[in-house]
């Protein structure tokens, strides 16, 4: 079976007159259909830009320098025309940030933001449909007063409720993969677990593929059936995360596990911040790139 | 000894949709040397208790008593000296035109310590305690990595040798490896200088590694305190139990951990 997603061996460099700077090294990963990967590294790894490039956002930035391929469901994303990249978006693929709170637009209401959403994929969609199905959705991301919510504007919502308005939002077109980048990161711990089992129980039941971004490795472990870690632009090790987080193999992920301060008190671990065994080759878990 | 010992403290705001009670009536000490530990979710009240601590805002009732004296409304030079801040964010709390070194001269020339002729060179030493080179005291904080720069905060704090440290949330910032060697560094910092932390965090694992002590804050109140040992052996709260049992745990023995505690006894 193809997978939904392919990346080979992307890379990305940003220049200006004077500098050439090299982000992405050759990095390869793939998702199949309704799979949950995770992409973890520290900040500055890549992650987010990755995120960017399978939106195909960055692709519109001159100073970007874009090589390799990414396929999604058998198309090219770096070959595309603009605007077949730009029909992708908030239809086939959707992305979730980091912060709810400035990912919605603080002068409309949530209901004329929602009802742009779905007319991205339905351009005729009636009055009377679009509300029927927003309240369906905002009742199943569990807002217990979907008719005030989509009345209300972003700043006048809890930093969860506005997660969960964008989870309904980027599941509303039943995308075929979700980016999500660091999401919950700005939310509170209890809030956020309780939007990570409810992203993990809707991606399920609909069926849709993630992309899951984070720097948090407890949050991978529960969320992810697969994790690839980057460091400075190289996919570093990738493998099941029960495997992966078992026995990790690769230099920089033991070192990444063992500075993980742990609940049961095992102490601070004496570990270097930088290391050239970091850019130690990568290591496979077994399975495909 | 107790270094600091807080009495039924308050604070009320008032808005134009009623009064917004941040902190209600709560009550602790520090000890010297000790690592008190403030954790709660946003809106909690931890930040508005530091500011109190501080002296940066007014309590609406209670007493702080500091070194065995309470302390005034408009604190004396010598107070503002003795508790000092280190912030969340250190890219925002340091000057983007200051260097660096200039930085933490503010602290030497605000507080007047030593003489001025010395004064660089005490603030290169101050660098070099929590491990930045001193000849990198001109450089500006945007050149720095955000370990570095919360290394520079924290010499900033403690430019004018303060006894209680109140670090909020210092390394929610920061990315793992960097979180390990700063938080190793403080407890390093604290041995060394005998200095007591109030630290303000909502991330539990960090409370566990760095704690003597632990304070749960709710709505403002003080739910529960204990030693760390005891609010992860047996935590009494139900809002206690529910934090443990929301971290994000990455090995089997903290997921046994977790399960134990999260469950109501």
């Amino acid at each position: 079976m193809t997978p939904l997603l392919a990346i080979n061996s992307l890379t990305l460099a940003f220049k200006n007159l004077f500098q050439h700077t090299p982000v992405l090294h050759g990095i390869s990963l793939s998702i199949a259909k309704g799979e949950k990967v995770a992409l973890v590294g520290e900040s500055g790894s890549g992650k987010s830009v990755t995120a960017r490039i399978i939106l195909g956002l960055l692709q519109e930035t001159a100073t970007a320098e874009i090589g390799g391929e990414v396929w999604f469901e058998g198309r090219d994303i770096n070959a595309m025309r603009k605007a077949e990249r730009a029909a992708l978006r908030g239809t086939d693929m959707s992305m979730i940030f980091q912060d709810p709170t400035s990912s919605l637009n603080p002068t409309y209401t949530i209901r004329s933001q929602f009802v742009e959403v779905l007319r991205r994929r339905t351009a005729d969609l009636s009055r009377g449909d679009c509300d029927e199905r927003m309240i369906s959705l905002l009742e199943e991301v569990r807002i217990p007063d979907p008719l005030r919510v989509l009345e209300a504007y972003p700043f006048q919502l809890s930093g969860g409720m506005n997660q969960r308005v964008m989870i309904a939002m980027a599941l509303a077109n039943r995308p075929k993969l979700l980016l999500a980048d660091e999401p919950g990161t700005a939310l509170d711990v209890s809030v956020q677990a309780q939007t990570l089992s409810l992203m993990h129980h809707l991606v399920d039941n609909h069926q849709t593929a993630v992309l899951f971004i984070s720097h948090n490795l407890g949050v991978m472990r529960e969320f992810a059936d697969r994790v690839y870690v980057i460091y400075r632009g190289r996919i570093v090790e990738y493998g099941s995360t029960g495997s992966l987080f078992a026995g990790p193999l690769h230099p920089y992920t033991q070192a990444l596990m063992a500075a993980v301060p742990r609940i049961t008190g095992s102490g601070l671990p004496d570990l270097p911040e930088i290391s050239d065994t970091f850019l130690a080759p990568p290591v496979s878990h077994g399975g495909t790139l | 000894m107790t270094l600091l010992t807080v009495k039924n403290l308050s604070k009320t705001f008032d808005t134009g949709r009623g009064p917004i009670h941040a902190v209600r009536d709560v009550s602790l000490s520090a000890g010297e040397g000790e690592c008190l530990a403030i954790v709660g979710e946003s809106g909690s009240g931890k930040t508005t208790f530091a500011n109190m601590l501080l002296g940066l805002l007014a309590a609406t009732s209670g007493e702080i008593i500091f070194d065995g004296k309470p302390l005034q409304p408009r604190r004396s030079a010598r107070d503002r000296q003795a508790i000092q801040l280190v912030q969340q964010n250190p890219l925002s709390s340091l000057n983007p035109k200051r260097t660096i070194g200039a930085s933490v001269r503010l602290v030497l020339d605000t507080h007047r310590i030593g003489d001025r002729a010395n004064r660089w060179k005490t603030v290169e030493r101050a660098l070099e305690a929590v491990g930045i080179p001193g000849d990198m005291r001109t450089r500006a904080p945007s050149s720095l990595s955000g370990g570095q720069r919360q290394r520079v905060g924290i010499a900033r704090a403690l430019a004018c040798h303060p006894r209680l440290l109140v670090l909020d949330e210092p390394t929610s910032a920061l990315d793992v490896l960097v979180q390990a060697r700063i938080l190793r560094l403080l407890n390093q910092l604290r041995e060394d200088r005998g200095l007591a932390y109030i630290f303000i965090t909502h991330d539990l694992a960090v409370v566990r590694n760095i704690a003597d002590r632990v304070a749960v804050f709710q709505s403002g109140k003080l739910v529960e305190l204990g030693t760390t040992e005891q609010i992860f052996s047996y935590p009494q709260d139900g809002y206690t139990r529910s934090l443990i049992g929301a971290v994000p745990v990455v090995d089997e023995n903290e997921l046994a951990l977790r399960n134990k505690l999260a469950v109501t006894p």
